[in-house]
C-alpha cells in the first residue's frame, strides 16, 4: 500500500483507525485524489484496519510515541474502542480526533437520547421486521469447547475521543473534506505544527455556516416550519427563513456549505462554531431569535412544528453537549 | 400575606431532617423589570423561600439557552427566566425572543428527560414585587414535588471530560 520513497530519512509514520463510524472518514483521506500519491512519499502507515492488514499486537509492539500522526475516526462506543483509544495515544505523538463522530460523537451519539438499553432493545426485541421469538441478544462471553471467549462490551453511552483520552487536534465534519485534510496533512508533514496541543480544532472555518452560504437573506421571520420531504426550497434564498431547520447559524465553518448549495439545509456536522460550546442550544437561540410569533400561544404552536428538535439540533453533537445524553437514574 | 406564614426564614433556623434537600434555583432576571420587581419583593419585606439564587441580566433576551441548561448541568434543580412582560421591553422586542426560545428549550430538555416543569417562564413588571414573591414560591415547591435533578453526579458516573462553565461560548477543549 502506501510507502516510502527509497532514500529519504524518516518517512512520517501513519495510522488511521475507526472505532464508531461508518468507514466514511476512511475514504474521505482518499477523496484527496492524486495528492494520494505524494502523501504516499511522505508517509509510511503503520496501521489502517480498513486498508492494511497490521493487528493490534503490531501496535503494541511499537515503542510509545513510534507513530508520528494518529488519525482516530469514531466515537468510543465499546470497551474495545476505549482500549484502542488508550493505546494508540500511547504510541502517537500527535492524535488525531478525525470527523465528527470523534469530535462529537456524531450521529452514533444520537443514542445518548435514548436509554442506555434502548437500542438493544429496539434492535432484538421490538423492530417491527424482526423475528427472534426466543429474544436472543449478543452476549460478551460464551462458553465453547475451546474455553471461554470473550467480545467487547457496549458502552452505555457514546463518548468522544477526548472524553477517554488527550488530543491534540480536532478535525471536525462528516466527512472532513478533502482539501482541508490535505492542508492539515501539509501543516503536519512540514513539521509547521506543534506535535502536541489541547484539542485544537484544525482542517475548518471559525465562523458558521452561514459566512459560507451563498443564499440570500432577506431578514424575514419564519412563518412556518416545513420538512424536507414535504417543500420544494426556493432558490437563492436562505433556508432558515423559508421554515427549513438548517443548522447553519451555529456550525461551523470549513465544508463550503456542500449541502445548502446543493439545496439541502445544513446538517450541522461541523459541530459548534468557535463562538458557541453547545451546538444545540446555539440553534434554540437562533431559531428563537427568527420566529414570527407576535404572542405566546403562536410561538408555542410554531415551536411544536419542529419534529424531534434536541435529534435535529444536535444530530451531530450531543456527546459533545452540555447535558451529554438523556437523564438515567443514578446508580 | 396570608400564605406567608407557612414559610420557615430558613436563614436563622436549620432546616428540619426531612427537608435536608432543598431546591436550588437559578433564577434570571431582567434589569429594567424583573429584577426591580424582585427588589420591590424585598424592600416591601414579602417573605419567599431562599431557594432562587438570582442573577441580574440586562433583558430576558440575553439569556442564553446556553446558560439555563449550564445551571442545569451545574447543578441547579430549576431554572427561572424573567423579563418584561410583551410589549414593555426596555429593548422593544428583546423579550419576544425569550418568548419564542423557552417554549423551544423546553422541548429540547425534554428529550434529555428534563421535565418542562423545572424551566420557569414568568413575566415580572417593575410593579410585581408580589407577583415575584408568589412566583418563587410556586417555582419552589413545583421544583421541590420534582425531585432532585443532580446533573453533575450524573456526568461523573458517565466519566466524560468536565464541561466547566468557563467553556461556555469560546474554542475551549472541553
Amino acid at each position: 500500500m502506501v510507502r516510502s520513497t527509497p532514500g529519504r530519512a524518516s518517512p512520517l509514520k501513519v495510522a488511521m483507525y475507526w472505532a464508531s463510524s461508518c468507514g466514511g472518514c476512511d475514504i474521505s483521506l482518499l477523496e484527496i485524489g492524486p495528492r494520494l500519491l505524494q502523501l504516499m512519499d511522505m508517509a509510511d502507515v503503520v496501521f489502517w484496519p480498513c486498508a492494511t492488514d497490521f493487528k493490534y499486537a503490531d501496535v503494541a509492539g511499537y515503542a510509545d510515541g513510534y507513530i508520528d500522526v494518529c488519525l482516530f475516526n469514531g466515537g468510543i462506543r465499546s470497551t474495545e474502542h476505549e482500549e484502542v483509544a488508550r493505546l494508540l495515544r500511547a504510541k502517537s505523538r500527535t492524535l488525531v480526533a478525525y470527523g465528527a463522530c470523534a469530535s462529537e460523537g456524531g450521529i452514533p451519539a444520537l443514542a445518548n437520547l435514548s436509554p442506555p438499553n434502548g437500542l438493544f432493545e429496539t434492535v432484538y426485541g421490538s423492530n417491527p421486521s424482526l423475528h427472534n421469538p426466543s429474544h436472543i441478544v449478543p452476549q460478551t462471553r460464551v462458553a465453547t469447547e475451546f474455553g471461554e471467549l470473550e467480545l467487547p462490551r457496549q458502552l452505555d453511552h457514546v463518548l468522544r475521543l477526548r472524553d477517554v483520552v488527550e488530543v491534540d487536534y480536532v478535525i471536525p465534519g462528516c466527512p472532513p473534506q478533502a482539501d482541508q485534510v490535505w492542508s492539515v496533512i501539509e501543516l503536519v508533514a512540514s513539521g509547521g505544527v506543534p506535535a502536541r496541543n489541547r484539542a485544537l480544532k484544525v482542517g475548518c472555518g471559525h465562523k458558521s455556516v452561514c459566512d459560507e452560504c451563498p443564499r440570500e437573506k432577506r431578514r424575514m421571520k419564519i412563518d412556518s416550519f416545513k420538512r424536507p420531504h414535504l417543500a420544494i426550497p426556493e432558490a437563492g434564498w436562505c433556508l432558515l427563513e423559508q421554515g427549513f431547520v438548517c443548522s447553519g447559524p451555529a456550525t461551523r465553518s470549513g465544508c463550503g456549505a456542500l449541502c445548502i448549495t446543493a439545496g439541502q439545509a445544513c446538517r450541522g456536522c461541523y459541530g459548534p462554531t468557535a463562538g458557541a460550546g453547545d451546538q444545540g442550544l446555539a440553534l434554540v437561540t437562533a431559531i428563537g431569535s427568527n420566529l414570527a410569533a407576535r404572542d405566546e400561544a403562536r410561538a408555542r404552536e410554531q415551536v411544536a412544528e419542529i419534529a424531534d428538535p434536541a435529534g435535529t439540533f444536535y444530530r451531530f453533537s450531543v456527546a459533545g453537549s452540555l447535558l451529554h445524553g438523556r437523564r438515567e437514574p443514578l446508580q | 400575606m396570608s400564605h406567608d406564614d407557612e414559610y420557615d426564614d430558613r436563614r436563622t433556623e436549620p432546616a428540619p431532617p426531612s427537608r435536608s434537600w432543598e431546591p436550588r434555583i437559578i433564577a434570571f432576571l431582567c434589569y429594567w423589570c424583573s429584577y426591580t420587581g424582585a427588589d420591590n419583593a424585598g424592600t416591601a419585606r414579602m417573605k419567599y423561600p431562599p431557594n432562587a439564587d438570582i442573577v441580574r441580566v440586562m433583558c430576558s433576551g440575553r439569556i442564553d439557552p446556553e446558560l439555563v441548561v449550564a445551571a442545569f448541568a451545574g447543578g441547579a434543580d430549576g431554572v427561572m427566566v424573567c423579563g418584561c412582560h410583551i410589549g414593555d421591553c426596555h429593548y422593544i422586542e428583546g423579550n419576544h425572543k425569550t418568548m419564542a426560545r423557552v417554549p423551544l428549550l423546553r422541548r429540547v430538555l425534554e428529550e434529555f428527560d428534563i421535565e418542562p416543569g423545572r424551566l420557569i417562564h414568568e413575566w415580572v413588571s417593575a410593579a410585581e414585587g408580589d407577583k415575584f414573591a408568589r412566583l418563587v414560591r410556586q417555582a419552589t415547591e413545583q421544583v421541590r414535588a420534582l425531585g432532585p435533578l443532580r446533573w453533575p453526579e450524573r456526568l461523573r458516573a458517565r466519566e466524560v471530560a468536565p464541561r466547566p462553565l468557563e467553556a461556555l461560548g469560546g474554542d475551549q477543549p472541553w
